[in-house]
């Protein structure tokens, strides 16, 4: 069993009440951030535990936290990215619905770090049932002395609102979140000037994901030394995994990032093999915009190394042989699988989301879709792939925000490493239809059913 | 034309006081979803001149933001309102004999509603929900692990409840 930060707790009865959630040694990180240390301390305690955004990029958290501006009489807010909505990813649905106090214990602690009064969590608008889970917790937050005015006596106002959003995944990005926020279309701002400086209305502001909020508790309890022990390199703390796909035990799972990524897919604890005694054709290991590995490349690097479950270790080889760690969402695809009818439901999702400021990606991601449906559906032709090719690169960099990467990227990836199945759906546009081009040589040598 | 009743402006004044004073156009998006669940799950043209008196915005301001976000529905919709997921995750689990089938099963295509008022059909990308896939959210909350039974099991429990509110 790996160590447990977040999740340890999740399937104590009650813990979604604030009794229960007490009685288990909830909101200690609070008493003690807020009444033995003060704002700076708490920023050198994340910078210490090496913490990573975990919304999928990654960025070192303490160090976005120590660019905050703090203009004279400027009010700082700080906001939390609920709005999860990267295909493949449902871990902060998970830590919401079931451990919504440990957010708001962050939160609470984050805040008085920033010098927050008034935060906002930004929450995706389908995780509609979500927004009474939180706003309950908000609520004996505040009857418990937490929240609200005069925080356990040290002077500390602040308040949580909850705000929902409406569907759509660019709200994602921060500054696109923060214009939603503003009552606008979720367009991206031009940066700089970045958040930090110059975000909600205008006042400096911090935008982190939930469960980068969620670890500052452990953090405060453990304190950032011990916490940069846990893991490997500057893969610190445990992350969350959301698992589906083709395996046998999808799900919400917490890991040290010492595991391979073979004991991930084929160890009980974790997803517990691929379904249906099938074999293992390829995985999407950090959500649907980070590069697609064949299985050989997946749980081996290029240079023979076993492929572990970290930032460093996923990007290994870099997108030629490697992939990302992004937000954990874990996709994982079996022997059955169509490569070219899967790149082209993600080419659709980006065309859907794309917000349309930028003509790269607002017109990109719609030819992408139509070539990819051409091609899945046996209407292609082999120049479609060089032209496949030939977009994603000119969409890549060269848009506002990295929504146009996103979009760019699996489309590569997925060319990159699987151009015969491409070139297979050309050649054969009857069988294609039936999606049966099978494993060739890039499946899982380790694992073969007998 | 509807106007919110003194419940919904009670709710739409808690929404309004989170944001500092003059920066009421932040609530415009929790705004919208209150009219939309308000008056008959879409937002007609008359309904976002209303918000955005309410909210001392111009129309254009509603009418950008409305038409941007995937919730709001700009035309009327049935009584129950099925948006499947087909992204990647659920795809790869069998959304698209779900969509066949819940389309087949309703006589109608993903963006129509049926002749009856009671059953629309949309697909919609990711919800967040791909452990549990195939699924679709249905009002507030999600149906997952969807097979063709539980989808008859879903349909029977909407023409039921309907039923009893008649």
């Amino acid at each position: 069993m790996g160590v447990k930060l977040l999740l340890e707790k999740a399937h104590v009865p009650g813990i979604r009440f604030f009794e229960t959630y007490r009685k288990e040694g909830g909101y200690q990180a609070v008493e003690k951030a807020l009444k033995q240390m003060d704002p700076a301390a708490i920023v050198e305690e994340v910078k210490k535990s090496g913490l990573r955004g975990r919304g999928g990029a990654g960025f070192p958290a303490g160090m976005k936290w120590s660019f905050i501006a703090k203009p004279e009489g400027v009010p700082r807010h700080l906001v939390c990215n609920a709005d999860e909505s990267e295909p493949g990813t449902f871990k902060d649905r998970y830590l919401m619905e079931f451990l919504p106090h440990l957010l708001i214990e962050g939160l609470i602690i984050s805040s008085f770090a920033l010098g927050s009064n008034d935060t906002y969590i930004y929450i995706r608008g389908e995780y509609a049932w979500i927004v009474d889970i939180l706003e309950q917790a908000i609520d004996e937050a505040k009857a418990n002395g937490f929240l609200g005015k005069n925080i356990l006596g040290t002077g500390f106002d602040c308040n949580i609102y909850v705000q929902r959003g409406a569907g759509a995944y660019i709200c994602g990005e921060e500054t696109a979140l923060i214009e939603s926020l503003e009552g606008k279309r979720g367009n991206p701002r031009i940066k700089p000037p970045f958040p930090a400086i110059e975000g909600l209305w205008k006042r400096p502001t911090v935008v982190n994901n939930v469960e980068t909020l969620a670890a500052v508790v452990p953090i405060i309890n453990m304190g950032g030394d011990e916490y940069a022990k846990i893991g490997v390199g500057r893969s610190t703390g445990t992350k969350l995994i959301s698992a589906c796909g083709n395996i046998n035990k999808p799900g919400v799972y917490e890991i040290d990032m010492t595991i391979s990524v073979e004991e991930f897919i084929y160890s009980d604890e974790y997803c517990g093999g691929i379904a249906n005694g099938k074999r293992l054709k390829a995985c999407i290991p950090g959500g649907s915009s980070v590069p697609i590995l064949p299985a050989n490349l997946l749980l081996k690097t290029a240079k023979g190394e076993t492929r572990l479950m970290n930032y460093e270790s996923l990007s290994d080889g870099g997108f030629a042989t490697g992939s990302m760690m992004g937000s954990g969402g874990f996709i994982v695809l079996d022997e059955d699988q169509c490569i070219v009818k899967n790149t082209y439901t993600l080419a659709r999702f980006y065309r859907h989301e794309s917000c349309g400021q930028c003509s790269p990606c607002r017109e990109g991601t719609g030819w992408m879709e139509k070539i990819l449906k051409n091609i899945d559906t046996g209407k292609g032709k082999m120049s479609d792939i060089d032209l496949l090719w030939d977009i994603q690169r000119k969409i890549e960099g060269n848009t506002i925000c990295p929504l146009g990467d996103a979009a760019a990227w699996p489309v590569a990836a997925a060319i990159r490493h699987f151009r015969d199945e491409f070139e297979w759906h050309v050649n054969h546009p009857e069988d294609a239809q039936k999606r049966n081009y099978g494993l060739a040589h890039y499946a899982d040598p380790i694992h073969v059913p007998a | 034309m509807s106007k919110f009743n003194d419940d919904q402006l009670k709710e739409f004044s808690r929404l309004v006081a989170r944001y500092p004073e003059g920066k009421q156009k932040s609530a415009l998006l929790p705004v919208l979803h209150l009219a939309q669940d308000s008056f008959g799950g879409w937002l007609s043209a008359e309904t976002m001149d209303y918000v955005a008196e309410l909210l001392q915005i111009s129309p254009i301001e509603v009418y950008e933001v409305a038409t941007f976000y995937s919730m709001y529905n700009l035309k009327p919709i049935g009584k129950h309102l099925f948006e499947v997921c087909q992204t990647g995750p659920c795809m790869i689990n069998g959304s698209d004999d779900i969509i066949d089938y819940i389309g087949t099963k309703l006589g109608i295509k993903p963006g129509e509603t049926t002749t009856d008022g009671m059953f629309s059909l949309k697909t919609v990308e990711c919800l967040g929900a791909c452990g549990y896939a195939p699924m679709m959210q249905l009002g507030k909350h999600y149906r997952e692990h969807l097979t063709k039974e539980k989808v008859d099991a879903i349909i029977d429990e909407c023409r039921k409840n309907a039923a009893a509110n008649n």
